[in-house]
């Protein structure tokens, strides 16, 4: 059985580390896992995926139109521009933070009114607001982890040894910091 | 040891555990990251970065014949550049292996074309490997040693973006240290003169005989019986999608070693199964040879041409649909292109540049290709890296060449970019004198693919300080004699800038020197360009009349509130005065950040 784990937002937002300790854990919890990402241009305030994928053995690292278990957007928008990539019975995780892209700064487009009422409708959505939680941890740079408590919640992979997964891979000095927001997250859900 | 690696990880570490000793590359998505993780094994590997891929790959073929073990990585563009000595290198044969990783971009993430690069190796005739996955690509690299060693011959490692940039499970294993083979002069086989090279040319021919063996008998090649009612033909990435749409109602003959292809395996699988899928992104490289060798299959015909194949798109070719998915409106998202940073030293140049008329803006390759886009528009076309110069030089004769022709050629191209090919793209112009505009953006790094040291940033790529050339004397050396150099956020001194230049009837190059805004300072950059990036700039929404001529200068960190009618300027500004200098009412300020 393989779950696929769609993480999108746009780029800065730190879903490459967040991708990075969800597969770590993953692999050090025995699973094959496989995952893909989109470098280069996209990196310059474009959108951006992780797409992570794990079971007994994986083929395919990219996770195909209606195939996502779980689609965990860092920033509203993106979760509609990424829904067609969730299973008809997925969920969706979404933080309630707007990015707006340059044709909205321009003042070309308006930013969609609505997309979080509208992702409940359609799918069971859990909201959260990362940036306040993270602010209130002392850094908003930790929404990220805080994001990767909901996927761990939400999946059901508590029992890896989250803590080991980051003290091996951040700084020790942020290795506390992420941890909170690591619990954190994993309360909203 | 096991580790989850990218592909590009995995090539590194299959470079380490091959013992080679010499690399060499130039910065391109989606190879960048090849290079950059072998220079960490700074014991055992030299990792230099090359002004330009030709460059990497002629210094890797000089240690190759020196005797090492040695490696070139590229973007698949950059072989282009680099296919010169691939050529003639594939006639002389190795003495230390030599193989040349190509990373290729179905889907176009970052890249101006699709170009499928398998029909390098066909084109060149030489071997090629096709790793499907990180694992794989590990494995590849130790074997493509072997064989260039064993068959004289230099071996092409063909990747994808998705197998460069996806993760899998590694095991990995110590280096074998093969040492450095003896040098001997042998002319016969390494000065391609006619007489000799004609030798070698034969012997081109019968180790492609002997590849064609070996690829029949190799396990890269291998066939997965399942129900023989479907059969799928495919290389690298391709047959991991296969895959997740077929599982085990189709039987595999999975490709790893491509060129030659084998042609008694593929007959074999043919024969045998009911329905011949051939499951290749770009060309039908593989479905040629399929067809050639009398059989009917499903290719091009079936499946994109361009692009990924991945598990959907394949889904959608056999099936005619994808699998379900929620039904929504997707038209309500709004695109979110990428942009100049917050504090990068292009937005100034290109706000000035795009209001100029009468102005044909030759491109380049770089983060200031940008500068074509909204709110800019402030260039007219790209080609390759360094053509701006070059192709701008003959817009330029052809413009000249029309008296009454009020239009004049700014060729724009990064420092990195100008090391790579625009020196040379400079001397014609200084040589056939052509009154061209060249701007070298320089913002002291190569900024793209994600800040690589340059010729021009005093560090190599294992971290030695070294010789910062300077290209205001090296632009002299080529024979411009109009210089400016000047600070590009400093809107007045562009516009005087291009005033001057456009004023002159002969060569002219305007330098623009600023360090990108997310450059890692340098003990040099610290004190040149001291304070930077440290204050930010604010509106003050007493004065701000809401004219909105500050979001014109498409700053991600600023805004307008619709209700307040006011501008707004985000915490991720660093002040590089761009939007204040615009403001026609005074109304932003600079504070501490």
């Amino acid at each position: 059985m393989v779950k696929s784990i769609l993480l999108v937002g746009v780029g800065g937002q730190g879903t490459i580390l967040a991708s990075k300790l969800l597969t770590t854990g993953l692999m050090e919890a025995g699973y094959d896992v496989k995952m893909s990402e989109i470098h280069g241009m996209s990196q310059r305030g474009g959108s951006v995926s992780s797409q992570v994928r794990y079971g007994d053995k994986v083929e395919a690292p990219v996770i195909e139109v209606g195939g996502a278990d779980i689609l965990v957007s860092f920033e509203k928008m993106e979760a509609w521009r990424w829904l067609k990539y969730l299973k008809p019975t997925g969920k969706v995780v979404v933080n309630d933070y707007q990015i707006n892209s340059m044709p909205i700064l321009a003042g070309k487009f308006d930013y969609p009114d609505g997309i979080l009422e509208e992702l409940a409708n359609k799918v069971p959505t859990t909201v959260v607001n990362a940036a306040k939680h993270a602010t209130e941890l002392g850094n908003p740079k930790v929404m990220n982890v805080i994001l990767l408590g909901t996927i761990i919640k939400s999946m059901g992979l508590e029992t890896i040894h989250w803590e080991k997964i980051i003290r091996d891979n951040v700084k020790p000095k942020f290795a506390e910091l992420n941890l909170k927001a690591l619990a954190v997250g994993m309360s909203l859900v | 040891m096991k580790k989850l690696l990218t592909g590009n990880e995995a090539i590194a570490r299959g470079a380490y555990e091959a013992g080679v000793k010499f690399a060499s590359a130039y910065p391109g998505t989606p190879s960048t990251e090849i290079l950059e993780n072998i220079a960490t094994y700074k014991e055992d590997i030299l990792a230099e970065w090359a002004p330009n891929e030709k460059v990497a790959l002629e210094a890797v073929i000089g240690a190759s014949i020196a005797g090492a073990r040695a490696m070139a990585s590229m973007k698949h563009v950059g072989v282009n550049v680099a296919a010169d000595p691939l050529f003639t290198y594939a006639y002389t044969g190795v003495n230390g292996g030599m193989v040349l990783v190509t990373a290729d971009e179905p889907g176009q993430h970052s890249s101006q074309n699709e170009q499928d690069n398998r029909n390098y190796a066909k084109f060149a005739k030489i071997a090629m490997l096709e790793p499907a996955d990180s694992q794989e690509a590990k494995d590849m690299i130790k074997t493509a040693f072997t064989i260039s060693e064993g068959f004289d011959t230099p071996v092409l490692v063909r990747m994808t973006t998705r197998v460069c940039h996806s993760k899998g499970i590694v095991e990995c294993k110590d280096r074998e240290e093969v040492g450095i083979k003896e040098y001997v002069k042998n002319v016969r086989k390494y000065v391609t003169v006619p007489a000799n090279a004609r030798v070698l040319r034969v012997k081109v021919e019968e180790r492609l005989k002997k590849l064609q063996e070996f690829s029949n008998t190799t396990e890269l090649n291998y066939i997965e019986w399942n129900s023989t009612k479907i059969g799928v033909i495919a290389s690298g990435g391709c047959c991991n999608y296969a895959r997740e749409v077929f599982g085990d109602s189709a039987s595999y003959l999975k490709l790893g070693f491509t060129h030659p292809l084998p042609t008694e395996k593929i007959k074999e699988f043919c024969h045998k199964v009911e329905k011949v899928y051939v499951i290749e992104e770009n060309d039908p490289y593989i479905e040629e040879q399929v067809r050639l060798l009398g059989f009917a299959c499903s290719g091009k015909d079936l499946f994109p041409f361009c692009g990924e194949l991945t598990p959907d798109v394949i889904r959608k070719a056999v099936y005619g649909k994808e699998n379900p998915s929620i039904d929504y409106d997707a038209d309500k998202v709004v695109p979110r292109p990428p942009t100049f940073c917050a504090g990068c030293p292009h937005r100034g140049f290109f706000y000035t540049l795009g209001k100029r008329k009468n102005i044909l803006v030759s491109g380049d390759i770089g983060c200031y290709t940008l500068g074509f886009a909204e709110p800019y528009n402030a260039m007219d076309y790209n080609i390759c890296m360094g053509a701006s110069i070059s192709a701008g030089h003959g817009a330029q004769q052809i413009f000249s060449m029309q008296k009454d022709s009020p239009m004049r050629v700014v060729a724009v191209l990064g420092d990195s970019t100008f090391f790579h090919t625009g020196v040379t793209s400079l001397l014609d112009v200084t040589y056939n004198q052509s009154n061209t505009i060249t701007v070298i953006l320089d913002n002291r790094i190569t900024g793209m693919t994600g800040h690589q040291e340059n010729p021009g940033s005093g560090y190599t790529l294992q971290g030695k300080e070294t010789i910062q050339v300077d290209i205001e004397k090296l632009v002299r050396a080529c024979g411009i004699n109009q210089i400016r150099v000047i600070n590009p956020n400093d809107l007045k001194a562009v516009e005087e800038a291009l005033d001057w230049a456009l004023s002159l009837n002969e060569p002219s190059v305007i330098i623009t020197r600023w360090p990108c805004v997310l450059k890692k300072f340098s003990p040099q950059d610290k004190e040149e360009f001291k304070g930077s990036f440290t204050q930010r700039c604010a509106v003050d929404p007493e004065v701000c009349v809401g004219c909105r001529m500050c979001l014109k200068t498409g700053c991600p960190a600023v805004s307008f509130d619709k209700t307040g009618k006011k501008a707004n300027i985000g915490l991720d500004c660093v002040g590089c005065e761009v939007c204040l200098q615009v403001c026609p009412k005074n109304a932003i300020h600079k504070e501490e950040a």
